[in-house]
């Protein structure tokens, strides 16, 4: 079962600058998946198209079967509810617990109060934070917070993990604790993930199925564990 | 109900979002009292003065004097052409001989000065007294009977009445104007307050929108929180309405100047007004926070 099929997508941004050429890319439900490629080459982008922050200029996006650039405006968040998001710099609300930033997540989405406690403390087990519920972002390490993070996407059990750098910002321990973590997540609730990075010391330990962007094309798509340790 | 729990999370973050944003917050309550003082005296002067207008209406009465030398055919004429016109609502007929009795009725000295006419000498006219239905137009009505065969003068007490209409316009106009022009403040106050608030949560509003909250439930807490402080910029003008408007009422006795000009009396006139100011706070905050939200939420 495919879950994503991206079709000769192009984006050209507005101040001319092309991100990606004739992108096609086909990935199964359950997948975990690495995008990687230096700074420019369009991995933020392609995620982006993802989960419509930027529609393609030319080409389709489908997303369990639904065209992503035909998706009105206002219509967008339906997608985004079957979408978790993570990003670089985490992102979380400073005045906000972790539990509230987790249940935020319900809450802004119209979930019942008993749901929104049931599920927001099983997300922080699964990221394993139970005992920081009543904690602020600021009193928590940056992989910590990341982890909040990961919890607040994956919360409302989105079919979809979209993972923009999450590791970016985490030295090499942390980044293993985060990229366990995803593994979990992708292995337990067979959550299908995309992670763009540029580490390929963390691509090379997880021995999943990589996608090599270079200046906006796709260049290398290597199955589940044949990557080696390639320039990029 | 996902609506209402919804609408309950919204009212919830508006309400947190006016404390949160204290000094913002009082600065827009503020200068929505005050503005709502304004309005509120200039709806309790415009109402009165439409009361005024009223009260007079129905003490204002035409009083048609016939020539005496009219004999009683040609006042049943006059009295068919008088019900054929325009601008009128009642017509009472009475004769001299009435009035007389009415006068002398009415105090001894009259009845004892009167005594000494005769049946023919009765200085007296016949008379029809008449209400109109247009106050605006009785300049009109009374020269139209004027000119009725038989009727030898009309007395409507013009001058003051023209004085006093005029006036009234005046001030209508004014207080109308007014109020037009402190909602549009509110209105602009309110947009102002919201979008700095927009600003101060877009962190916030970006998160709701990656995390999939429809726009409509992104808009709804700003929306609220216009209604909010309209509310509560409401609640002091709504007092001095109820407890100032009771001191004046009782200060002047229920009228100004001649009892002509009654004041309404506040209940449940004040609490009518508080209603309308009350609406008027939290219409025009929802007005101003969308027309905010519209505009600075680009979502």
């Amino acid at each position: 079962m495919e879950l994503i099929r991206i079709n000769d997508v192009t984006k050209q941004y507005k101040n001319g600058v092309t991100a990606l050429y004739d992108i096609n890319l086909k990935v199964r439900k359950g997948e975990f998946v690495f995008v990687i490629g230096g700074s420019g080459s369009g991995k933020s982008t392609l995620i982006k198209t993802l989960y419509r922050e930027e529609k393609p200029t030319r080409g389709d996006v489908f997303i369990g079967g639904i065209n992503v650039k035909k998706l009105r405006n206002g219509r967008v968040y339906k997608l985004r509810r079957k979408l978790g998001i993570v990003f670089q710099d985490y992102r979380l609300l400073p005045k906000l617990s972790v539990y509230e930033n987790v249940a935020f997540a319900m809450e802004a989405i119209g979930a019942k109060k008993k749901d929104i406690q049931v599920k927001t403390l099983r997300a922080l087990e699964l990221v394993g934070l139970k005992g920081k519920v009543r904690n602020y972002p600021d009193e928590l390490s940056g992989g910590e917070q990341q982890r909040v993070a990961i919890a607040r996407a994956i919360v409302n059990e989105p079919k979809l993990l979209l993972c923009d750098e999450p590791t970016g910002n985490l030295d090499p321990e942390m980044s293993m604790e985060i990229m366990k973590v995803l593994e979990a997540i992708n292995e337990e609730t067979k959550t299908t993930i995309i992670m763009a990075t540029h580490d390929k010391e963390i691509v090379n330990k997880m021995g999943k199925r990589v996608i090599v962007l270079k200046e906006g094309r796709l260049v290398k798509d290597y199955e589940k564990g044949k990557y080696k340790n390639e320039d990029i | 109900m996902k609506i209402f729990r919804m609408l309950g999370r919204n009212v919830r973050d508006a309400f947190r979002s006016v404390f949160r944003n204290f000094s913002l917050s009082l600065a827009a309550i503020t200068c929505i009292t005050i503005t709502l003082i304004i309005v509120a005296i200039a709806l309790l002067a415009s109402l009165n003065i439409n009361n005024f207008t009223k009260v007079i209406k129905e003490d204002v009465t035409v009083v048609v004097f016939i020539k005496k030398e009219v004999g009683e055919e040609q006042i049943a004429a006059i009295r068919t052409q008088l019900d054929n016109m325009n601008n009128i609502a009642s017509i009472t007929y009475k004769s001299k001989a009435e009035l007389r009795q009415e006068m002398e009725a009415s105090s001894s000295k009259l009845a004892s000065a009167m005594k000494a006419w005769g049946e023919e000498e009765n200085p007296l006219r016949d008379t029809f007294e008449i209400k109109v239905t247009e106050l605006e137009q009785i300049g009109t009505t009374a020269d139209n009977i004027k000119n009725i065969d038989g009727v030898e003068s009309v007395n409507y007490g013009e001058t003051m009445i023209n004085q006093f209409l005029s006036a009234f316009r005046v001030v209508k106009k004014a207080t109308v104007l007014a109020v037009i022009m402190l909602i549009v403040v509110i209105v602009f106050l309110i947009v102002n307050t919201i979008k700095l608030t927009i600003f101060s949560r877009k962190r916030e509003i970006s998160i709701m929108r990656l995390v999939g909250a429809s726009n409509l439930s992104i808009k709804m807490p700003f929306v609220i929180e216009g209604m909010v402080l309209g509310m509560i910029g409401s609640i002091i003008p709504i007092l001095i309405i109820i407890y100032g408007y009771y001191a004046f009422y009782q200060h002047f006795g229920g009228q100004i100047f001649s009892p002509l000009i009654r004041l309404i009396t506040p209940e449940p006139f004040v609490y009518g007004i508080s209603l309308v100011v009350l609406l008027i706070g939290m219409i025009v905050g929802v007005i101003g926070s969308y027309q905010a939200v519209r505009k600075y939420l680009k979502i």
